[in-house]
């Protein structure tokens, strides 16, 4: 761990290259820009959080455009659902602000998160319940009503391909299965803006491609998608926009053909996080010696 | 392996202490009070050496025979047992069984009872130190009651989890298991206590004792001592055969332990339950979650046994005055049992930190799942101790004060549960289970709120105290209106202190949740 912890000053929107680094400036920001209508979806500025001695997030900036689906990508531990997480209100960061169509999400929760609709990663759910009754709790818990609810849940088991189990207990449904509810509890209230912490991880590849092309709608209809994943292929594929952060700080961030340039995006960012050469140590790994 | 196991079960302790304060002070203050315990009783068997040959065995093998019941029974009804060593977690590697067995036995060892139970054991051979060869039996009947002990404790407790930990069972059936169980306590101690009347008849009931599973380890040094060489061996005989039994359970179930835990038919139910009944506002959506886990979820089962347990324990200890008794302090313990809530729900809590709701209908949500099944079960249990007592005249005290009580413990549980979460075991986990470390910070909130309610609760209780001595009419309707506004102001300024923390402090909950999953 270094000393001296390098954060991102002053770094451009979209900027697509590597941004110098500045000097820390862990305390709360100062307050940001006024609201204007054309805000972006979610406007991120200098978010920091530490956990201890660990400095997971560094001083991130991030400018999502409305109706772009967003990819957030970098290594294990890179802070990218330290990051979600304080940008879907889970998680108080200790300086920095949210913005969701210009409302700050820190300083009115109440209001900017029935904007938001949030798939965590490594959370429990309410599994004693069932698909159905865990939609229904999420739907009335967003305030909606019975009917609407009701027509909604039925509505999200369908499209999730999950009618068959909607009357079994969460907790013993699959990891992908679980995924896919937990993703149904994000969408039921229709919000302007999903921020989904690694949605496909375990989801087989059909409900994965069933999803991808729910989303992909929600987008042209103006929704704004944030995921998070690390399969690059993935994000290369379903993503306008893509930030590629490592030890809590973006290294680059804009759309997809910005960042990647000529080279796939997986190139790309195993250059820039600093992959190693293949093939190295392991020498004894082989199936026949000899 | 065994060495590796039970180098494991110190390493995971170490480092559980190094994560958490609270774990340092629990094992201080456990150590402390075992380390008192222990030299009490080291110095009493010491002591022991000059009295008559007669009192010496009796006094060892009664010792003996109660640590091996309370291995055997404690772990059932208050504390759980440690899981840390979960064997489910072995699964995946190939450890041979009778690796396992022994080493997750020596590992039950490491801790603060384990080590007291292991020098209280070896010092029951101290009264015979005159007869080495007594003393050497004596060590050997110790090595295996401690074995009993600890085989005993985790063969009877794997052998009875998926009785408990199956989900669907019904919550009727585990209050059948349970409640002997919880019971068991005060049969034992009102045994104890006739028993203790009469010290002559110690030799008598230790005839009887050293021929039981639980007594018969510890007569060996007696057995050496008076040369009585068949009730040796048969002593002796009747000690392997326990320790062989237990450890073929205990191997049995274990391969019941290691699979993971499913049900093979789900429990199902079509609709949407109690989410279609409830009003379909936030408090009420909380509600009915609520309530429906505590039909599934066996953890909230054992909090609503304590209004059967309690009027039964107390009217042991106090006769039928403390059916009376009893009530109140029932309603007060209900009303206590949602202090551990927002601990309950673990990280699921994320869904009410992300949803629009405000923290007051969050809390009224939870009182009110609490309410519904407690203010009748209450009620009635009143009755039933007014009935039994046949003290109609204190209806109005009674009933008054216990619903007051009840309201003002739903008022603190829920500034509690807003400030303050524990480590818990996860959901659907086993009532068997227990979380090292979670026992302080869980003590301390206890402690707290339970001196907010005895302020709370005091000028109820004058009242109805004074109209239970006077006989007053008057004094007692008097008490139930000053308890039931006294609960109501608690609960309504519980609710909203509650909500407004939770309103400022829901996130820091749910990191503090994150870092105990």
């Amino acid at each position: 761990m270094q000393s001296c912890l390098p954060t991102i000053t002053n770094t451009p929107p979209y900027a697509d290259q590597v941004p110098e680094d500045g000097p820390p400036q862990p305390g709360p920001a100062a307050s940001g820009p006024p609201a204007h209508p054309t805000a972006p979806a979610l406007a991120i500025r200098g978010l920091w959080k530490t956990f201890g001695q660990k400095v997971a997030v560094a001083g991130i900036d991030l400018d999502v455009p409305t109706g772009s689906c967003f990819g957030l990508v970098g290594p294990n531990g890179a802070g990218k659902t330290t990051t979600l997480s304080m940008a879907s209100g889970l998680l108080r960061p200790d300086g920095g602000w949210v913005r969701v169509h210009g409302q700050d999400l820190w300083a009115n929760p109440l209001a900017v998160k029935v904007q938001l609709g949030v798939l965590p990663d490594g959370v429990r759910l309410f599994d004693r319940l069932t698909g159905t009754q865990l939609i229904t709790y999420a739907g009335l818990l967003q305030g909606l009503d019975r009917e609407t609810v009701a027509g909604r849940t039925a509505d999200l088991l369908r499209a999730l391909d999950l009618e068959a189990d909607a009357n079994t207990l969460v907790v013993d449904y699959s990891a992908g299965m679980t995924k896919k509810i937990a993703l149904a509890c994000a969408m039921v209230h229709a919000p302007r803006v999903l921020l989904l912490d690694e949605p496909f991880e375990s989801v087989d590849p059909v409900s994965a491609a069933n999803i991808r092309q729910i989303l992909a709608s929600y987008v042209s209809t103006g929704g704004t998608v944030v995921v998070s994943s690390h399969v690059m292929d993935l994000v290369q594929r379903m993503c306008d926009h893509v930030a590629i952060i490592s030890a809590g700080r973006v290294m680059a961030a804009g759309t997809v053909d910005m960042v990647r340039g000529e080279a796939s995006l997986e190139d790309t960012f195993v250059e820039m996080v600093g992959g190693r050469s293949a093939g190295e140590g392991l020498s004894w790994l082989r199936t026949s010696s000899g | 392996m065994v060495a590796h196991l039970v180098r494991l079960k110190a390493t995971l302790l170490r480092n559980g202490l190094r994560r958490s304060a609270w774990q340092i002070v629990g094992l201080v203050f456990a150590a402390l009070y075992a380390s008192g315990a222990v030299a009490i009783a080291v110095v009493g068997l010491a002591a022991l050496s000059t009295q008559h040959a007669d009192l010496r065995a009796s006094v060892v093998v009664l010792l003996g025979a109660a640590l091996v019941l309370g291995w055997w029974l404690i772990p059932l009804v208050s504390f759980g047992v440690d899981s840390t060593l979960e064997p489910a977690r072995f699964a995946t590697f190939a450890v041979p069984r009778r690796d396992l067995v022994v080493g997750l036995a020596l590992a039950g060892l490491i801790g603060v009872p384990g080590v007291a139970t292991t020098i209280v054991a070896a010092a029951t051979a101290m009264p015979w130190w005159r007869q080495p060869l007594a003393a050497l039996a004596g060590l050997v009947g110790a090595v295996l009651g401690v074995s009993i002990c600890v085989v005993g404790s985790r063969a009877i407790t794997t052998a009875l989890d998926p009785l408990l930990n199956r989900r669907g069972f019904r919550e009727i059936a585990a209050v059948g298991i349970l409640l002997p169980l919880m019971l068991m306590g005060p049969i034992i101690s009102g045994l104890v206590d006739s028993v203790a009347g009469h010290s002559a008849a110690l030799p008598a009931i230790t005839r009887w004792v050293v021929w039981t599973p639980f007594g018969a380890p510890w007569a060996l040094g007696a057995d050496v001592a008076a040369e009585m060489w068949s009730g040796l061996i048969a002593h002796l005989g009747i000690g392997l055969a326990t320790l062989a039994l237990l450890v073929a359970l205990w191997s049995w179930r274990l391969t019941d332990a290691m699979a993971p835990h499913r049900s093979a038919a789900g429990a199902s139910l079509v609709g949407v339950g109690l989410f279609g009944r409830l009003p379909a506002t936030h408090w009420g959506a909380v509600a009915a979650r609520s309530l429906t886990y505590r039909r599934r979820d066996p953890r909230y089962v054992s909090a609503l046994l304590i209004v059967p347990v309690l009027p039964i324990l107390l009217t042991f200890g106090f006769g039928t005055t403390g059916l009376l008794v009893a009530v109140p302090f029932a309603a007060a313990m209900l009303g206590f049992s949602i202090s551990a809530d927002t601990s309950y729900d673990g990280t699921a809590f994320w869904m009410h930190v992300m949803a629009p709701i405000r923290g007051r209908d969050d809390r009224w949500g939870r009182v009110l799942a609490t309410a519904v099944i407690g203010a009748p079960a209450l009620i009635a249990l009143g009755l039933v101790a007014l009935g039994v007592t046949d003290r109609w005249d204190l209806t109005a005290p009674m009933l008054g004060f216990s619903l007051g009580s009840f309201a003002s413990a739903l008022g603190v549980s829920s500034v509690a549960s807003a400030s303050i979460v524990v480590p818990v075991v996860p959901p659907g986990s086993s009532p068997f289970a227990s979380r090292q470390g979670g026992s302080m910070a869980a003590l301390g909130t206890q402690v707290g709120g339970m001196a907010a309610l005895g302020i709370l609760g005091l000028p109820g209780l004058a009242l109805s105290v004074l109209a239970a001595l006077n006989g007053s009419l008057l004094l007692g309707v008097l008490a139930a209106l000053v308890s039931l506004a006294v609960g109501a102001a608690a609960l309504v300024t519980g609710v909203r202190r509650g909500g407004d923390l939770l309103d400022r402090r829901a996130p820091e909950l749910l990191q503090s949740l994150r870092s105990m999953d």
